[in-house]
């Protein structure tokens, strides 16, 4: 059982790097709006990157 | 015509007349109301845009009646210089767009800015309207930018200064992060939890066990104390103001629990509630959240449109102009507003008329014509031609702050609702923490080694966690079945309101009417009345005055020659003869009269009157059935509005309403309700309008019909997308389905609660138990809340009625 001493500080890293990233989003704006998104591949010519909010 | 009513293809209003308008689309011609729907349809299937029509979830804005040139103004250098912010790749400027629907809208404006040249990106969120538009100024304008979002329809508005969403942006982020630590650390505290749990049962080495309990406290102290902040601030700052919200016990619990819980990791023996509290801190913020996304969509555009008065004003002193703050104003300036801009004060015109757009402040949708003389309020859109301005009243004193004040008013003392419910839940947690006080004095006097522990159980198990999501998650499940039918929630107490609500008063201006005019009579003199009507309609085809609108489905001929007199009327050549269109005497070439006499509009000819022609604003044609439909959902019916007694009798006749009152102010409209309110009756208000405001806010709960000014959206309960009173009584029948549910799930919660409170305090109940048991309960409730968002609102009713219940009174409360 001692493995355990092992795996669970990598799982508990593991998770503190899934939550940095969801960080990392939030604060990307990528929640900000949930729904356009999803419209923007209705358009059928390749288009520049979307405008990210400017702080 | 008159088996189904032909829709038009873009906005989706009646076409009311075999007319020839039309637009060719996907091989076949659909039919469109009115110039102006033609135009925007076209240009969007042109464009390429076609997809819009095909993924909208409901029809767009009827074309904007505004005129390229009101955008002049934003052309100006020193106006664009005002408006925008540098970028790296431009300036950004950014907009409250009116007329934003759904997610197609926001896709079809985002997609044709995109398109133009100049336009580095451009992005609109369609929860908040607001548009973010980075352009290059060396290739386009500001100016071009409102012309071209103007051009689909939709009214764009610039917003200066800070944007306020960014505010709210912010707030979301952190409540988001918050909730995302919190049920991160749940999951793996209860995964750490389960292990020791079977430990216990199967045996597990000390070394282990200790290793595992240590894991849990290093996981569960960051989280609670990022995660459970908002409940410690909440409660120190209810404990300084005396006023003990649930943040009180829940911040209890979750500190006693922690330190009891480190206190034992520590000395190795004794329970831990890690999974407990992190549990429960992740449920409770999960209910938070929910109720900060209804209230940031209630405020947003309040904030954006009182920024709408303009922060500079063109004083004119003696020849020259200059551009001052609007807080440099005296009484007794000259002021020179532009076309396109709002009047920022209160004023008399001096020089020049024209057509004025008060709908923010007065609900009127059309622009009203102002000359010289006429007064002037600050906040209303100039939409036709510059003019000079005697300021009268400045800042605090202008009709548009009276209003903000009588709003904030309203604001203040209405929720009744709201603090019935607040010392609901006061006194129950005062309850709850005097039971937690009982139990740990009297265990501490039976066995003082069991005190902690039953107390514990005792707070965390009656934690009113299903009593304080009873409401709010059937409140979400109501939202989202407004949704589905159009409507949007701003309020959470609006529901049990809606639910109450036996007496409906309806702001008569755009509500029960059309609010666009439709020829009324025609008096003709020697010539025929479809002859009239015809010439009528050619020359108005070339007017932008709002009457034009009546003529739009009318046959029209080619006219030659047009000039139109500003304010008089508008003349032309049709085979060879000259008409006049306009004033009485307009129409006869006689210099023109002021005031002037009649309504309505004549047609002349060689200085001889034909056509006197009048106009009326029609009553919706579902208004008498959703009338009957309401009160036979035992709502009684009144009128409350600023027009005519005249009119408003008129209207209160034809929908068979005998509670009416005519020219009514603001405030009358406000007392009104107050009185109504004082004789017990619990008071509906549907209106559309700014002046409607304060009596939406005072009413027990409130409805804006969706092309109202959004001002009046933003301060009603319930705001509905289409213009359409159909979904008033489907509305009334969700919110009593969800009182239903919100009584069952109360009921289901207290219930729960006293039963649950001699177990926890006769210390039979570990505190795992009582978190399971209260995670149980919350998710019965919740459950039973999806019920609502699950059954289809017209079967239902339908079902109903069929028993015969739908058309009883409604159930006693």
């Amino acid at each position: 059982m001692l493995i355990l001493l092992l795996l669970i500080p990598l799982g508990l890293g593991l998770a503190a790097l899934a939550l940095w990233a969801f960080f990392w989003a939030v604060d990307d704006g990528q929640f900000d709006d949930l729904e356009s998104p999803a419209w923007s591949v209705l358009s059928d010519e390749p288009k520049i990157r979307p405008a990210r909010r400017v702080q | 015509m008159s088996a189904a009513p032909r829709l038009c293809f873009h906005c989706g209003e009646p076409v009311s007349r075999t007319d020839t308008l039309h637009v060719h689309v996907d091989g076949r011609d659909a039919p469109v109301c009115c110039v102006g729907c033609k135009a925007v349809a076209e240009l969007i299937l042109t464009s390429g845009l076609a997809d819009y029509y095909q993924f909208r979830t409901t029809h767009g804005p009827p074309a904007n009646p505004a005129r390229a040139e009101q955008y002049d103004t934003y052309d100006r250098p020193s106006t664009q210089a005002r408006l925008t912010a540098p970028e790296a790749r431009g300036l950004v400027v950014n907009l409250l767009v009116e007329g934003v629907r759904c997610s197609a809208c926001s896709w079809l404006i985002g997609e044709r800015l995109q398109q133009a040249t100049g336009v580095v990106s451009a992005y609109v969120n369609p929860a908040t309207a607001h548009a973010q538009v980075v352009f290059d100024p060396t290739l386009t304008s500001l100016g071009d930018i409102l012309r071209l979002v103007s051009a689909l329809g939709y009214r764009p508005h610039v917003l200066s200064g800070i944007d306020t969403a960014e505010v709210a942006s912010r707030e979301r982020r952190r409540a988001l992060t918050r909730l995302a630590v919190a049920g991160f650390g749940t999951a793996q505290v209860m995964m750490i939890s389960a292990a020791l749990y079977i430990g216990a049962a199967q045996g597990m080495e000390p070394t282990i066990r200790e290793y595992l309990r240590i894991i849990s406290l290093i996981i569960a102290a960051p989280t609670l104390a990022y995660s459970g902040q908002s409940f410690f601030v909440g409660a120190v700052n209810g404990i300084r103001n005396k006023h003990v919200g649930m943040d009180v016990p829940v911040s209890l619990a979750i500190v006693l629990a922690f330190l009891a819980s480190t206190w034992n990791t520590l000395r190795h023996s004794g329970p831990i509630y890690f999974d407990s509290i992190a549990m429960f801190v992740f449920l409770l913020l999960i209910s938070r959240f929910v109720e900060m996304t209804a209230r940031q969509r209630a405020c947003s555009t309040t904030e954006a449109l009182l920024k709408l008065m303009p922060a500079t004003a063109l004083k004119v002193d003696g020849v020259t102009t200059v551009r001052v703050p609007v807080d440099e104003l005296a009484v007794g300036d000259r002021i020179r507003v532009p076309l396109g801009e709002s009047f920022p004060a209160d004023g008399t015109i001096l020089t020049g008329s024209t057509l004025v757009d008060e709908s923010l402040l007065t609900g009127e949708p059309l622009p009203v014509s102002r000359q010289e003389g006429d007064r002037v309020i600050a906040g209303a859109l100039n939409c036709e031609a510059p003019v000079d301005v005697c300021v009268q009243r400045i800042g605090a004193t202008t009709t548009l702050a009276a209003i903000v004040t009588l709003l904030e008013h309203a604001q203040t003392t209405r929720p009744r609702i709201a603090r019935l419910a607040d010392l609901a839940a006061t006194r129950f947690v005062a309850a709850v923490l005097l039971a937690a006080v009982l139990v740990a004095v009297g265990w501490f006097l039976v066995d003082p080694a069991r005190a902690f522990e039953a107390t514990l159980a005792v707070l965390v198990a009656t934690c009113p966690c299903a009593l304080s999501l009873a409401t709010p998650v059937v409140i979400t499940a109501a939202a989202n079945r407004f949704a589905q039918a159009g409507m949007l929630l701003t309020s959470a107490d609006a529901l049990e309101a809606l639910a109450h609500a036996d007496t409906i008063v309806f702001d008569k201006t755009g509500t029960l009417t059309e609010g666009r005019p439709a020829i009324d009579q025609v008096v003709t003199w020697g010539i025929s009345k479809q002859r009239a009507l015809e010439i009528a309609a050619s020359l108005e085809r070339h007017s932008s005055h709002p009457y034009a609108q009546a003529f739009s489905g009318l046959h029209a001929v080619p006219a030659e020659a047009i000039r139109v007199t500003r304010g008089q009327g508008i003349e032309g050549v049709i085979g060879r003869q000259t008409f006049r269109l306009g004033t009485s005497n307009f129409s006869t070439g006689k210099p023109a009269a002021h005031p002037e006499a009649h309504p309505g509009v004549f047609l002349g000819c060689d200085g001889r009157q034909l056509a006197h022609i009048t106009f009326k604003d029609p009553i919706r044609s579902n208004a008498r059935r959703i009338v009957g439909e309401l009160r036979r959902l035992g709502l009684r019916a009144i009128i409350a509005s600023g027009d005519h007694q005249d009119t408003v009798d008129q209207v209160a006749h034809q929908l068979a309403i005998t509670h009416r009152h005519g020219r009514l102010l603001p405030e009358d409209k406000l007392a009104l309700v107050r009185d109504l309110q004082a004789s017990g009756a619990h008071v509906l208000a549907v209106g559309d309008g700014v002046n409607d405001a304060p009596i939406l806010k005072a009413a027990s709960v409130s409805v804006a019909l969706g092309s109202g000014a959004a001002l009046a959206q933003a301060s009603a309960d319930l705001v509905t997308v289409r213009h359409d009173l159909d979904t008033l009584p489907q509305a009334i029948r969700i919110s009593r389905e969800a009182r239903r549910i919100i009584r069952q799930n109360l009921i289901w919660a207290t219930a729960y609660n006293l039963c649950v409170l001699p177990v926890a305090a006769a210390g039979v109940m570990p505190p795992w138990v009582a978190a399971i048991g209260m995670s149980l309960s919350s998710l019965l409730v919740v459950i039973n809340a999806m019920r609502l968002s699950r059954s289809p609102a017209p079967a239902r009713s339908e079902r109903r009625t069929a028993r015969g219940l739908g058309t009883g009174t409604p159930a006693p409360c």
